[in-house]
């Protein structure tokens, strides 16, 4: 394959004390793709993002981020790596203190030497990229859930990272809002070429964007199925995952006789 | 006329005529490593040729992203502002797209934002009222909801949350224990020392024992024990609270058909009436034991006198007194907490204004309160 791998995950293990979470697990992300990861709840979907943002540091195994290994890496190098990913987190996590216009300044200010004016202007850009040009006056607490989430993904895309994580992006937005999001997602993958990991369960909204999936599973601890969401559809051999695209969990009993 | 200049990532080339106007050429990358120096390097430019006209070939830019933008409408904007013409050329596809996307013609015109304007003195005067006016409705409707739900659970005692009750009694007295004692014996032993310089004038050493087992039993114990609490407690009632008030946590009680007043502030106020007057008497305790360790390291005296004397100089009712004000003072400090707390709005800034309130408020209470005992007792006791 000639694509780069922007991300590897190379053999990794996360344990919470004596619990495995996930086992082994080995997969790369190639540069300007729409990765998703997605599996039941409880499989580790949120485990293996936090591992992947370097949060939480692997039991074994290796998280490499455009090249450098931030699971074992010295804080200038996670300084570095930090500089190259931005994360949406499920609330948006605006600073409720701050305006819109100051949470997406915040790392602007301090990361580059623009002049005062020109942040302005920029954090204009931002908001118009997410659609909510002229709210740059309006606090967290005024605005709706939806809305903050396009202003963290404001925040997230401050600095133009490489990669931008998204933690369950539709989790409490209603369809329309959802789908909206989702189109924001495609648009700006296209126009700047971002490298985009979404974690999610929402079977529409995979669809809509996802280049590629990986499946976890909670009782392997692994993947399960990787590749296109929609010929995974079709041609998954295995019972979980045909049930998982095809939602069809409540019509048969799969548990555990199925595997 | 030509000149260059070499970046790492980025150069540029300027052509010009003698009318003033200015061709620039830019080639490489405009993006975020480079926008910053883009920007002071071409604007310091500009100010020093300040041309009629400014053309952008973008001919050679290999990518822009919307900080490369940026750089364009920064440029636009000095040109513009100076009444010069803006123009750019050779914009590739991509870069239109771009530059569309993030609606380039637009940019740049509006003014620099900031919060909204502040309002008049007028206005924030009115505003300050009715918010104090609402303060104190909400304050006299928490005092009503709080006695009901205390009628409540003394007719029905089964429905207290005696876990809950314990586990606050144990918060709230036991663990500050070790502190209410250190500070009572600290404060027991400056008060003897002080106190022993000027007795030992007239030779009425045993005096101390006096002041500083009287002084502490009927003020000091109950007042300072109270202060440590509201700074450990009261600020915790509040905190805990709060956050659940911004978690939503308090409209699933109150959904779920409890009264968040029964089931949030009820024990917090019960266990804290009945360990704080307990502390009290550690803290009058603790006291003494201070200045019966100066008193007889320093001032000769034998601990048999010194405790002699302090049995002499204290009736069971100074002892009573400090035990009711411990219980009033613990009674306010848990209510205001737990107020503090319902009133918590929005984020985590409101929750850090509701710890601190409670904390200020409870001490000014104990302090007010304290006051009104004194004048009782003056004229009453």
């Amino acid at each position: 394959m000639n694509r780069k791998a922007i991300i590897q995950v190379k053999n990794l293990v996360a344990r919470y004390g004596e619990v495995t979470i996930l086992d082994n697990i080995t997969f790369d992300v190639y540069e300007g793709e729409i990765f998703v990861i997605l599996g039941g709840s409880g499989c580790g979907k949120s485990t293996l993002l936090k591992h992947l943002i370097g949060l939480i540091r692997p039991y074994s195994g290796r998280v490499i981020i455009d090249g450098d290994d931030i699971s074992h890496c010295d804080d200038k190098t996670f300084q570095k790596i930090l500089r190259k990913i931005g994360i949406l987190y499920q609330s948006g996590a605006l600073f409720g203190s701050m305006t819109l216009a100051e949470n997406i300044g915040l790392p602007i200010e301090e990361y580059t030497d623009l002049p005062k004016k020109a942040i302005d202007t920029l954090i204009s850009m931002k908001l118009k990229l997410v659609d909510l040009d002229g709210y740059e006056g309006h606090l967290p607490s005024e605005i709706s859930g939806g809305m903050k989430k396009r202003a963290g993904l404001a925040r997230a895309m401050a600095l133009n990272p490489k990669i931008l994580f998204f933690d369950e992006p539709s989790a409490g937005l209603d369809p329309i809002t959802a789908v909206e999001l989702d189109n924001l997602i495609n648009h700006l993958n296209m126009s700047f070429g971002t490298t985009m990991v979404i974690v999610t369960h929402e079977l529409e909204s995979i669809y809509e964007v996802a280049h590629r999936v990986i499946m976890l599973d909670k009782r392997t601890r692994g993947i399960i199925a990787e590749g296109d969401p929609k010929y995974l559809r079709e041609h998954s051999q295995n019972l979980f995952v045909k049930h998982f695209f095809n939602r069809e969990a409540e019509k048969e009993t799969f548990i555990p006789k199925g595997q | 006329m030509t000149d260059s200049k070499k970046l790492q990532s980025w150069q540029y080339r300027i052509s010009g005529n003698e009318k003033g106007d200015i061709k620039l050429h830019i080639q490489g990358r405009m993006d975020e490593s480079n926008a910053g120096a883009m920007i002071n390097d071409l604007s310091g430019l500009l100010k020093e040729r300040s041309p009629s006209s400014l053309t952008v070939d973008l001919d050679e830019v290999t990518y822009l992203n919307d900080f490369g933008a940026l750089v364009l409408v920064e440029l636009k904007r000095i040109m513009t502002s100076g009444n010069g013409l803006f123009r750019l050329e050779n914009i590739d596809e991509n870069i239109r797209k771009i530059l569309s996307v993030l609606s380039f013609d637009a940019l740049g015109k509006k003014g620099s934002f900031g919060r909204p304007p502040t309002p008049g003195s007028l206005v924030r005067l009115g505003e300050a009222t009715l918010r104090h006016v609402s303060d104190l409705k909400n304050l006299i409707s928490f005092i009503g909801s709080v006695c009901l739900s205390l009628i409540h659970v003394i007719l029905h005692p089964r429905s207290l949350r005696t876990e809950e009750t314990f586990s606050y009694m144990q918060r709230t007295g036991v663990d500050a224990l070790p502190i209410v004692g250190l500070i009572s014996f600290l404060l027991g032993l400056i008060m003897a020392f002080m106190s022993a310089v000027q007795l030992e004038q007239f030779g009425a050493n045993i005096y101390v024992a006096s002041l500083v087992s009287l002084a502490m039993t009927r003020e000091l114990g109950p007042i300072m024990t109270c202060i440590i609490v509201a700074g450990r407690s009261g600020s915790a009632f509040a905190a805990e609270i709060g956050t659940m008030k911004v978690s939503e946590e308090v409209d699933a009680l109150f959904t779920m058909g409890f009264d968040p007043t029964r089931f949030l502030v009820v024990p917090k106020i019960i266990a804290s009436v009945i360990v704080v007057p307990l502390l009290v008497l550690f803290s009058d305790v603790f006291a003494i034991f201070g200045g019966l360790v100066v008193g007889v390291g320093m001032l000769d005296l034998t601990i048999g006198s010194y405790v002699a004397q302090t049995i002499k100089t204290l009736t069971l009712f100074d002892v009573f007194l400090g035990f009711l004000k411990g219980a009033v003072f613990a009674l306010l400090i848990a209510w205001i907490g737990c107020l503090r707390g319902f009133q918590v709005k929005g984020g985590a800034e409101s929750v850090g204004q509701a710890t601190t309130s409670a904390v200020v408020s409870g001490i000014f209470l104990i302090i007010l309160t304290n006051s009104i005992f004194s004048v009782i007792l003056r004229y009453w006791g």
